[in-house]
């Protein structure tokens, strides 16, 4: 495999804002490459449910992301990075159970206010960038070591 | 205990993954909001739920669920069955409340996947 043979792997993938039929699909795709790379099941595991939560803001709030996903025998990184309209209070918006959800997104069992503290619980390092009225981006990194 | 103990301890009707019911359960859990399925279950786990949508088979094809049980009586329609056929996700209904389900298995001797914030004294 790639990375185990010390090569960096590196994919991008697009994200459609309001699809929510296919919400969960870029995570779907990066769970089954890591997968396949041979990365352990649990690192799989946290960097599908980052991802997920990322993927699920970005159909409910953003126009459109281009997702980066850059796997060495050491790191996976991620950067997700939208186009919309931002986010006004980012320290509030880490906070449990802040959010700004429409009844729409909490009948699909989200938008409580959990996505971004869940992505940084499963992160090993966590960064977020925001400019209201341009759009947010994630850097997510999980050691693999 | 295997699903299809499951099956029988709440008399559970089969949407999906028939093939798959010798899996075993080892933790359970139940919520409506998937970020809860997120963050607190364990891979493996059973989960119990009253949302029946894609989503809910897309949180659980991520969380690494072993299956997914709809309570009192609600039902997948073709697209949801469909998606959890597509991620070898078992779909099962049970006419139960959720309340109910839970005492069961519970009951049955199935622990809890997700972390209490304190546990039940002589469990």
């Amino acid at each position: 495999m790639a990375a185990e043979n010390g090569q960096t792997v590196f994919q991008t993938f697009v994200i459609e804002g309001k699809e929510f039929f296919d919400a969960g699909k870029v995570s779907t795709e990066i769970k089954s490459m890591l997968k396949e790379l041979g990365v352990q099941p649990e690192i799989v595991r946290r960097v599908a449910i980052a991802m997920y939560e990322a993927e699920m803001n970005v159909v409910m709030y953003a126009e459109r992301a281009t997702v980066s996903v850059q796997l060495t025998p050491t790191t996976i990184r991620i950067i997700v990075d939208d186009r919309g309209p931002g986010i006004a209070d980012v320290e509030l918006a880490m906070q449990e159970g802040y959010s700004t959800a429409t009844p729409e997104m909490r009948e699909l069992g989200f938008g409580a206010g959990m996505g971004l503290p869940n992505i940084k619980k499963n992160a090993d390092r966590f960064e977020i960038e925001s400019t209201l009225g341009k759009g947010t981006k994630l850097e997510i990194t999980i050691w693999i070591n | 205990m295997v699903l299809s103990d499951v099956q029988k301890l709440l008399d559970c009707q089969v949407f999906s993954g028939d093939e798959f019911l010798d899996r075993t359960v080892i933790f359970a859990g139940a919520a409506d909001l998937m970020s809860d399925v997120l963050a607190f279950t364990r891979s493996g786990a059973l989960l119990l739920t009253g949302l029946v949508t894609v989503q809910t088979i897309q949180t659980a094809h991520i969380a690494d669920l072993s299956a997914i049980i709809f309570v009192r009586g609600k039902k997948p329609d073709k697209t949801v069955i469909s998606v959890a056929n597509e991620k070898k996700i078992p779909l099962m209904g049970t006419a139960y409340s959720m309340y109910e389900a839970c005492g069961i298995l519970y009951r049955a001797g199935i622990p809890p996947t997700m972390n209490s914030l304190r546990t039940i004294e002589g469990a």
